[in-house]
């Protein structure tokens, strides 16, 4: 806290010269909840980058002498802190690699269904009006079915694999990106910005990648982070009811099932994964608000080194 | 208003058109449901004798255009799996549904009410700080998850309710409880944060010098007006609701329309699945227009 006292002193002007990252770190430290939020996340992405390479072995390491070994119990080593399965394999090991599949889906699935959906709502929202109801008649179609059923039906058509689970999840989420950048489009293309690089002879193309994306952007991005929580847990309801991920492949939400018929006996089987999914959607809301705050210019203020007394003072006075 | 009525009726029309269409092919591009039904030693003359009964030994075109006659006089055929018209089925499952969702909503709609506006009412405050985690551990947590941790709690080791089923009020309690928390959780994220959006706005000023007290502020003048995009959400969860809570009612043996179209997929049950799609498509459109004309009754500069 100490730190903040030093802020403020750096003349205004030219704060924005440390550039865009030290900024944002800057204002990371003032929210405790989404520092830690991010340290977490940074850690899952860690395990799931290395995770299969560092653990791969121990995860897959069958021992019938420790089926579901109870957690807390560090005479196996320090890989059994939470327990094992019902075949005797270490579940912090397992978790650590689950992170891997459960990330990829889910980040899979949000890149693609953020591409097309942003580029079908810029072309709905830039291009005339028939285009436009086209577009958005498809998003209809793909709303008015319930995500879950639909991915049950195409997986039970399609082999179950990571990259259809992906596509499946993906085609689910376009509308929501579909609609808010066609929304924000229609907005934002009536402002004078853009109407006086309309005028200045800017071409459609540069209009949109210059001056329309670049506002849609933050939003955007605040959407696909709360969507990365969504989808996680879509791919982990799929993986539990059994037509999601398929063994010996593992995520979470399949090693909750798993450890499902050993609910009474041995409760730590399905508890440890479902923890992991729970503070992962949870860092990933954090984070998601901070951003909303953060990427917005109206509201960064309350991030920034100022108090809020300040801000009162400055605009009474202005 | 009856110009919408058409428009939306229209939309709604043609979209489902085109889930009927893709759901028929797609699920008959799994096989038909004979070797499912007859034992493993049925002869060929057996199976061909089933494909006759159901129809499914045609083109696939030829059914297509037969399901829809049938559809278009109200017919829309039996299930397989339990010889009966599809369509009693289905609404036997949906009337359960029903009820589960309207119970949850509306315990949802009022405490997140409640919740959301004490937590914007002092922003930053102990309660907004306790109320805005909670909420966003609501909205984070896995739904299975909470179900399955629930029944090892209250019903395993608590023994105080029943872990699956139904029959009683107390069946009812944990699908209840378990479906309740996502929708809460996002519910009062969305009254906090249009509350406070409309709270610090000019006529509240007003009220304000003017000496109103805070309980008329809240319930009278800014609630009405921040009811707008809570209603856009709720509508959202109540869909998703209708829809038939998959899991949740899976987990918990109950017999609503999600666990009997995930059934019937499995069972390649197609009347049931074609018959369930549309009852909740149905039940969702008369939904969308409800929200419609609350959006009207809250706003009167909404006009359609």
């Amino acid at each position: 806290m100490a730190m903040s006292e030093t802020l403020p002193t750096s003349e205004p002007v030219k704060t924005s010269e440390p550039g865009a990252v030290m900024r944002l770190a800057k204002m990371l430290t003032r929210d405790r909840f989404a520092l830690v939020a991010a340290i977490f996340l940074v850690i899952v992405v860690l395990c799931a980058l290395f995770g299969p390479a560092l653990l791969g072995d121990a995860a897959t390491a069958q021992n019938l002498r420790g089926r579901n070994a109870p957690p807390f119990a560090f005479e196996r080593g320090w890989l059994f802190v939470l327990g094992a399965d019902a075949l005797g394999r270490p579940l912090l090991a397992r978790i650590v690699v689950a992170a891997q599949n459960t990330m990829m889906v889910a980040a899979g699935a949000v890149v693609f269904s953020m591409t097309v959906g942003a580029t079908l709502g810029l072309i709905a929202g830039y291009a005339g009006k028939t285009i436009s109801q086209v577009i958005m008649r498809l998003a209809d179609v793909i709303m008015s079915f319930p995500s879950l059923l639909l991915a049950v039906i195409v997986l039970y058509i399609l082999p179950p694999s990571v990259t259809n689970l992906i596509i499946v999840l993906a085609i689910t989420r376009i509308p929501v990106y579909l609609r808010t950048t066609r929304a924000e489009v229609l907005e934002i293309r009536e402002r004078m910005f853009v109407q006086a690089a309309k005028v200045m002879g800017a071409s459609h193309l540069r209009i949109i990648f210059r001056h329309i994306l670049p506002v849609v952007a933050p939003t955007l991005i605040t959407i696909a982070t709360l969507d990365f929580a969504f989808v996680m847990l879509a791919e982990s309801s799929l993986s539990f009811l059994g037509i999601g991920i398929q063994p010996p492949d593992i995520t979470w939400g399949l090693m909750v099932s798993q450890g499902r018929p050993y609910l009474t006996s041995a409760w730590w089987l399905a508890f440890w994964p479902g923890l992991a999914i729970i503070l992962t959607t949870l860092s990933l809301n954090l984070l998601s608000n901070w951003m909303r705050i953060a990427l917005d210019p109206m509201q960064r203020w309350r991030l920034e080194g100022r108090t809020k007394s300040d801000k009162a003072g400055e605009t009474s006075n202005g | 208003m009856i110009q919408l009525i058409r428009q939306r009726t229209l939309a709604s029309f043609l979209s489902l058109v085109g889930l009927i269409v893709l759901v028929f092919f797609l699920s008959r591009l799994t096989g038909d449901p004979t070797n499912l039904f007859l034992p493993i030693d049925a002869t060929q003359e057996m199976k061909d004798q089933f494909r006759a009964l159901h129809g499914y030994d045609d083109p696939i075109l030829e059914q297509f255009g037969r399901y829809v006659w049938d559809v278009l006089h109200l017919d829309f055929g039996d299930s397989v799996r339990r010889a009966r018209p599809a369509i009693g089925v289905v609404l036997e499952a949906f009337t359960w549904t029903l009820r589960l969702a309207l119970i949850t909503m509306t315990l949802v709609t009022i405490s997140a009410i409640i919740v959301g506006s004490l937590a914007a009412f002092r922003a930053g405050g102990f309660f907004d700080r306790f109320a805005s985690l909670l909420s966003l551990i609501g909205a984070s947590a896995p739904d299975f998850w909470i179900a399955i941790v629930a029944i090892v709690i209250f019903a395993v080791t608590l023994g105080w309710v029943p872990t699956s089923g139904t029959g009683s009020v107390w069946h009812w309690i944990l699908p209840v409880g378990v479906l309740f928390i996502r929708p809460f959780g996002l519910i009062v994220q969305v009254v906090r944060g249009s509350m406070i959006t409309a709270l610090s706005s000019a006529y509240v000023k007003t009220a304000r010098a003017k000496g109103v007290k805070n309980t008329p502020i809240i319930f009278v003048h800014t609630l009405r007006n921040a009811m707008l995009p809570v209603i856009t959400v709720m509508g959202d969860q109540a869909a998703a609701l209708l829809n038939g809570a998959v899991i949740v009612e899976t987990i918990f043996g109950f017999p609503g329309v999600g666990k009997l179209m995930i059934d019937s997929i499995l069972q390649r049950d197609f009347n049931v699945v074609l018959a369930a799609i549309m009852v909740t498509a149905i039940a969702i459109f008369i939904m969308n227009l409800l929200i419609d004309m609350a959006y009207a009754a809250l706003d009167p500069r909404i006009r359609y």
